[in-house]
């Protein structure tokens, strides 16, 4: 027995209880990139099985919410738009928003709604939230063509409105967005599977941010008092920069962008560190 | 020979009861105790045994405990034990679905498992698509299922539908699909739990079949946990035995299964068993050359006011009766303590598991069926030998008597 000891002390892989809390396995993650694509194209091609107007849905949504919102905030409340298009205005907003909402609320359920699956099959985990942000990904990126369809449009009726050389931090932006709803998520996610409270704020909580980040207002028509406290959430910095990249009209600053990534950063790292942690032991508490 | 796995120290703990309310305080409290203090988890008290019948002081149940073995490359090692007993809490700590609460497993090479069939099977893609998505979960690459594509599209049998969403399959066809995948998978290490339960029996047949290629002619490790003793008989050369969350016996499979019936009839059989008025003492086979008997030694209770009818039932595993006997207990003998042996034949039985069901009629001017109990029956052929055996196991894990109680008809 002990020869047999002394010849295989190189092993693949050794399971232990505690591994550190910042081990992400990035290499594991790789190795399984297939998987991540499969998930994305699951969600992709079952999201318009079975409908009439299939991948058009994907237009519909941001489409009703800016003809609302136009009517709502637009010409019943009044509320400026900076002097842009109103459309263009709140549709620049949504896009941008719901990409960054639809990543929280997917990912804060993905152990949930993955319990199945999870409970039999081991694999990165991680894959999990980031094939929502990658199909979600996907999802924005054809609701992009919808606002760059708009913009045509009222560029071609003589609209005011320009693209700046901040378009260049596009996908910086983008990635901002997908890593801070990310985190927010894995935060969420690994606290609701022993506390289930927080998944009733999730949605309703979303939709309150919404109102204390500017997609239906600019920041400059906010009070004076209150920009202080609409500038500490890290998304008016993202969409006021997002703004200002493709219709020149924004706040945009690199102290408030920089100060967004900072807070990204930190929530990422912090959701991960949670997700981390939970991961390895949820099955038995789900 | 090289090792393919080696378990040292291997403990989980599960905590039983409510978790998830009020937790947070508690939470709190053990992190202050056992990070910020540097003592021991208070919540995890050491010492006690997993045991399901008997209730312990605190509500932490050690699901496996110490748990020390190694395992060689190429072996087919069968995991067997009584429900409950912590087979598949070993399994998902092998396989990764969850982490050990201490202790340590090495694996040399890759693992796949196969706790369930068709997990993450999605309803509105086709066969095709969800090949490509049950076998990137279990861990293929996309190359490598490009690659054998065919091969499991032949061995499902399912070519027809393959172009059609999974929701409209019937659940063997999808149960068939999803094991296609699994059989080709390529890892070094094969963890299988109970999958074969499902399909129908060419299918079940056709399956250990390629799981015995897969150990044999590729030399792959599988490590295999099932209720059915022929299946792991056939499949297996060695086998582990846990009872109560530790190793009792590893070693030859032969050895491994006779301890494991021996164990159980001692453990959980609580006779005297009371079946209405008559009390079965004792349950025994005998075996004489080619004669094959169960006998059963009753005791009437009470005076007895009807005459008493014994049935002895034997099914097999899809509940198709085999065998059916029934004998008159004479309203003369039932006098208060009086003893009645029941024997029957059991020859003719095949090599496979048997459920056998004794009956208690009474009768009165009507049948009634008074009670039933259940007793699981293996009856196996030791590979080496030439002598028939029986052992007598319970499939519930515990005895159960009472089944039927309201089942009447006119005579």
């Amino acid at each position: 027995m002990q020869s047999i000891a002394d010849e295989s002390e190189s092993w693949d892989l050794v399971i232990e209880r505690r591994s550190s809390l910042f081990d992400l396995k990035l290499s594991e993650v790789w190795l399984y990139r297939d998987l991540l694509l499969m998930f994305v194209k699951r969600d992709f091609v079952s999201f318009y099985k079975q409908t009439i107007l299939g991948p058009l849905w994907f237009f519909i949504q941001p489409l009703f919410t800016t003809i609302i919102f136009t009517f709502v905030f637009g010409n019943l409340a009044g509320l400026s738009t900076d002097g842009l298009p109103q459309p263009l205005f709140y549709l620049a907003g949504i896009t941008a928003w719901n990409y960054f909402a639809d990543c929280i609320t997917k990912t804060s359920t993905v152990f949930k709604d993955n319990a199945n699956i999870f409970g039999k099959v081991y694999f990165p985990r991680l894959i999990m939230p980031l094939s929502i942000v990658t199909s979600n990904l996907v999802r924005f990126g054809v609701q992009m063509l919808l606002f760059l369809a708009v913009m045509a449009y009222f560029a071609a009726i003589g609209a005011e409105f320009r693209i700046t050389s901040a378009i260049l931090l596009f996908p910086v932006l983008i990635l901002m967005m997908a890593f801070l709803g990310l985190g927010l998520g894995l935060i969420i996610t690994a606290m609701t599977t022993k506390y289930r409270d927080l998944s009733f704020l999730v949605t309703f909580g979303v939709q309150l941010l919404m109102y204390m980040t500017t997609v239906i207002y600019p920041l400059s028509a906010a009070p004076v008092q209150y920009r202080q406290l609409i500038g500490l959430n890290p998304m008016t910095g993202i969409i006021e920069a997002f703004r200002y990249a493709f219709l020149g009209k924004g706040e945009f600053s690199a102290w408030s962008l920089g100060y967004s990534a900072a807070v990204t950063l930190a929530i990422l790292i912090l959701g991960l560190a949670f997700f981390n942690k939970t991961e390895r032991n949820f099955v038995d508490t789900v | 020979m090289t090792l393919a796995i080696k378990v040292e120290n291997l403990s989980k703990a599960y905590q039983i009861g409510q978790i998830g309310t009020g937790t947070i305080s508690r939470d709190f409290e053990r992190w202050w105790v056992t990070r910020v203090r540097g003592k021991e988890d208070p919540f995890l008290k050491l010492g006690e045994t997993n045991e399901t019948k008997v209730k312990g002081g605190s509500n932490v149940i050690w699901s496996l405990k110490d748990i020390n073995f190694e395992i060689e490359q190429g072996d087919a090692v069968g995991i067997i034990g009584r429900n409950g007993a912590g087979k598949s809490t070993l399994l998902k700590l092998l396989s990764r679905v969850t982490s050990p609460t201490s202790g340590t497993i090495k694996i040399k090479g890759r693992v796949a498992s196969l706790l369930e069939v068709g997990t993450g099977f999605h309803p509105e893609l086709t066969g095709r698509e969800n090949i490509y998505l049950n076998g990137s979960i279990l861990g293929m690459r996309k190359k490598e299922i490009d690659r054998k594509l065919d091969e499991i599209v032949d061995f499902s049998g399912v070519e027809r539908f393959i172009d059609t969403p999974v929701k409209r399959y019937s659940s063997g066809m999808s149960v068939r699909l999803a094991f296609a995948v699994a059989a080709h998978l390529e890892s070094e290490i094969l963890i299988v739990d109970e999958v074969l339960a499902v399909g129908d029996a060419e299918f079940q047949k056709k399956c250990l079949g390629k799981m015995n290629d897969v150990s044999s002619k590729e030399g792959r490790t599988i490590l295999f946990v099932s209720h059915n003793m022929s299946a792991i008989r056939n499949l297996c050369g060695k086998g582990v035995l846990i009872v109560n969350g530790a190793i009792r016996h590893y070693g030859d499979i032969e050895e491994t299964i006779s301890r494991y019936l021996t164990s159980n009839s001692e453990n959980s059989l609580n006779f005297p068993l009371e079946l209405g008025d008559i009390v079965i003492e004792k349950v025994e086979y005998k075996h004489a050359g080619l004669n094959h008997q169960l006998s059963f030694d009753c005791i009437a209770l009470k005076q007895a006011s009807m005459e008493y009818y014994l049935k002895l039932s034997v099914k097999t595993a899809y509940d198709e009766i085999v065998f059916e006997n029934s004998q008159i207990v004479e309203t003369s003998i039932p006098h208060v303590g009086s003893t009645i042996i029941y024997e029957s034949d059991l020859a003719f039985l095949q090599n496979a598991d048997y459920k056998v069901y004794l009956t208690v009629f009474e009768h009165g001017g009507r049948w009634l069926l008074r009670d039933a109990f259940l007793l699981g029956l293996t009856k196996y052929i030791p590979r080496n030998g030439s002598v028939d055996h029986f052992g007598l196991v319970s499939p519930m894990g515990s005895w159960s008597t009472q089944i039927h109680r309201t089942y009447s008809t006119t005579q």
